[in-house]
């Protein structure tokens, strides 16, 4: 049976959509920080939020294929559906960079371009040399001139575009062969993606850290942290397994995936489950590292977060880590709807306020707001890609036609 | 009348899966069945009971969270209070973090022996324990479903057999037992 994206949900996203609208024209004309900041650093949550999750959509269905998955053949449409969001979410991160490159908001200190040089000439320009007539730099910043070669300059610039352009042009090829596969059949089809797939993952390997390194991590940009990039990867895996699970449970309740049975729903609950174990675990041994060695270059992420913003940072931490584990652990809380829905609308938000709190302690320092944009902010968002996600959805048959696993996963029964 | 019981052989797990869903149906009760990997959905078939290990297990690691923090505790702020890298020391809450990887490992460690010991005992299947298994051909690449008389008060020894001989299976041993 197609879906058909119409009625009350299409209302809804267009709502949700109308509200983002107004949270980002009337919290830009009312947003009174410096050059919008809290504006700019708002759109930056959001944009990435969202295009995490097409990416985790885009991350999962390639592992699913690189493993030889059987069981989710059922719903492989779903993430198909949800990595149609990745040019768009890319743009809106695009938008915040460009913007930051051209000294519209100063989320990212770094591109101040007055930092890299150590001494002021008398006209004005900058000198790395001691030369006649040179003062000081007052700006001058050794450690990020020292990261000048990674962060400032083109090469920043060339793997942005290369990130985005990988992950499009593989969503893109993936979708292009399940659609073909639904028409041709046999295996040559699956064998093809499955080895892109394996492909695919070389690279989100290797660009999940570096993009969270670029995009998120270098707000905070005197610190760092190896793990930051599985810290931030692990988020939006288990963002991407909640919306999943939520919207195929929501599908079932109006009859589409009619044969997604209840070991489908365990399945991704103990994703949802297993990942956010993974969450609270790099959360944890970031912060632990960093507050057993307490060294100052290091400390000061959690410097910032434990003093103006402990409540939320801490809260967040608990919910996202102590009620997945108490709630969800039990075999029969993971196959009982009930159950599900709470912990997954509560973690989703939970997650989100993680990413918020990814950004914000280091734009916003400690004179954050929290009002009405960054909750219409969040909502209209969340209605964008809701809405190119059921419009992809409606596109094709819910059910791949010839996928080879797809009797084993309608069989799926444990 | 002796207590007979039997032993049904198949070669594969479907053709056993099918033969207890037709036998559970036409009223007998199997006991138990014998096979070298776990069949995924023959529990609710032959009404085995849903396993109570993992609450178990919940349990054991419970303990050994409690026990780690204990001992820790009692080690490291009471009895013997250890300043180690300028860490404020005399008090467990503010030193948690440090303590965190030892409780977790120290949970998993009581949660996977506890479980793994219990699993054994109830199972009878400690090392040098004897086989329960009626043919060592169940350990290799055989499936065997046992039913007593004893069980199944209703059928008589030769009805038993007559079912059972209606099935796809490899061989049937029927034997008395006190």
């Amino acid at each position: 049976m197609e879906f058909k994206f119409e009625g009350k949900v299409k209302t809804l996203s267009l709502v949700l959509m109308a509200i983002g609208v107004i949270a980002l024209a009337g919290g830009f004309l009312t947003d009174t920080s410096d050059h919008h900041q809290r504006w700019w650093a708002n759109l930056l949550v959001n944009g990435f939020f969202y295009f995490a999750i097409a990416l985790g959509a885009l991350f999962f269905y390639a592992l699913q294929y690189a493993a030889e998955v059987g069981w989710s053949a059922y719903i492989k449409r779903m993430f198909e559906a949800m990595f149609a969001y990745i040019p768009i979410g890319g743009a809106v991160i695009l938008i915040v960079l460009l913007a930051g490159q051209f000294h519209l908001h100063h989320l990212y200190h770094w591109m101040d371009g007055s930092l890299y040089h150590e001494f002021l000439m008398p006209d004005g320009s900058f000198s790395d040399t001691m030369e006649a007539g040179a003062a000081m730099n007052p700006n001058y910043d050794e450690i990020i001139a020292n990261k000048s070669a990674y962060l400032g300059g083109w090469f920043y610039w060339l793997r942005t575009i290369i990130y985005l352009a990988t992950f499009i042009i593989f969503a893109r090829l993936f979708r292009k062969w399940s659609l073909q596969e639904d028409v041709e059949g046999g295996t040559v089809i699956h064998y093809k993606m499955y080895r892109r797939s394996a492909l695919f993952l070389v690279f989100f390997a290797v660009f999940s850290s570096t993009l969270s390194w670029d995009w998120i991590m270098s707000i905070d940009t005197h610190w760092f942290s190896t793990l930051f990039g599985w810290y931030v990867f692990s988020g939006m895996w288990v963002s991407c397994m909640i919306f999943t699970l939520v919207i195929l449970l929501w599908l079932r309740s109006k009859g589409h995936f009619s044969e997604m049975n209840q070991s489908h729903v365990h399945d991704l609950a103990k994703w949802m489950f297993a990942i956010s174990m993974l969450w609270s675990y790099l959360w944890f041994s970031q912060f632990m590292l960093i507050w057993y060695s307490d060294i100052p270059e290091e400390v000061t992420y959690f410097v910032t977060r434990f003093s103006d913003y402990k409540v939320p940072y801490l809260v967040m931490f608990f919910i996202n880590f102590a009620v997945p584990f108490y709630v969800m652990i039990a075999r029969d809380a993971k196959r009982n709807v009930n159950l599900i829905l709470p912990v997954a609308v509560l973690i989703f938000v939970g997650h989100f306020v993680d990413v918020y709190l990814l950004v914000i302690p280091g734009t916003m320092f400690n004179h954050n707001v929290f009002g009405w944009m960054e909750v219409g902010m969040f909502l209209g968002f969340f209605g964008l890609f809701l809405f190119v996600t059921l419009t992809r959805l409606s596109k094709a048959p819910l059910i791949p036609v010839n996928h080879p696993f797809l009797q084993e996963s309608k069989d799926l029964n444990f | 009348m002796s207590k007979k019981v039997f032993h049904a052989m198949f070669n594969d797990e479907e053709k056993l899966m099918h033969a207890a869903e037709k036998l559970v149906h036409d009223g007998l009760r199997v006991k138990d069945v014998f096979s070298p990997f776990p069949i995924h959905g023959l529990d609710p078939i032959i009404g085995v009971k849903r396993t109570r290990l993992a609450i178990a297990s919940f349990m054991y690691a419970s303990g050994g969270t409690a026990l780690a923090l204990l001992g820790m505790w009692y080690f490291m702020i009471h009895d013997w209070p250890m300043n180690i890298g300028g860490k404020p020391s005399f008090s467990l809450i503010q030193n948690l973090p440090a303590f965190v990887p030892v409780t977790f490992e120290f949970s998993v460690l009581c949660g996977a022996h506890g479980m793994a010991i219990t699993y054994f005992l109830r199972n009878g299947t400690l090392p040098g324990m004897p086989a329960s298994n009626p043919d060592p051909r169940t350990t290799d690449n055989m499936f065997v479903m046992e039913i007593t008389t004893d069980q199944n008060h209703d059928f008589s020894a030769d009805a038993i057999e007559g079912m059972l001989k209606e099935m796809d299976l490899v061989e049937l041993s029927i034997k008395d037992y006190e």
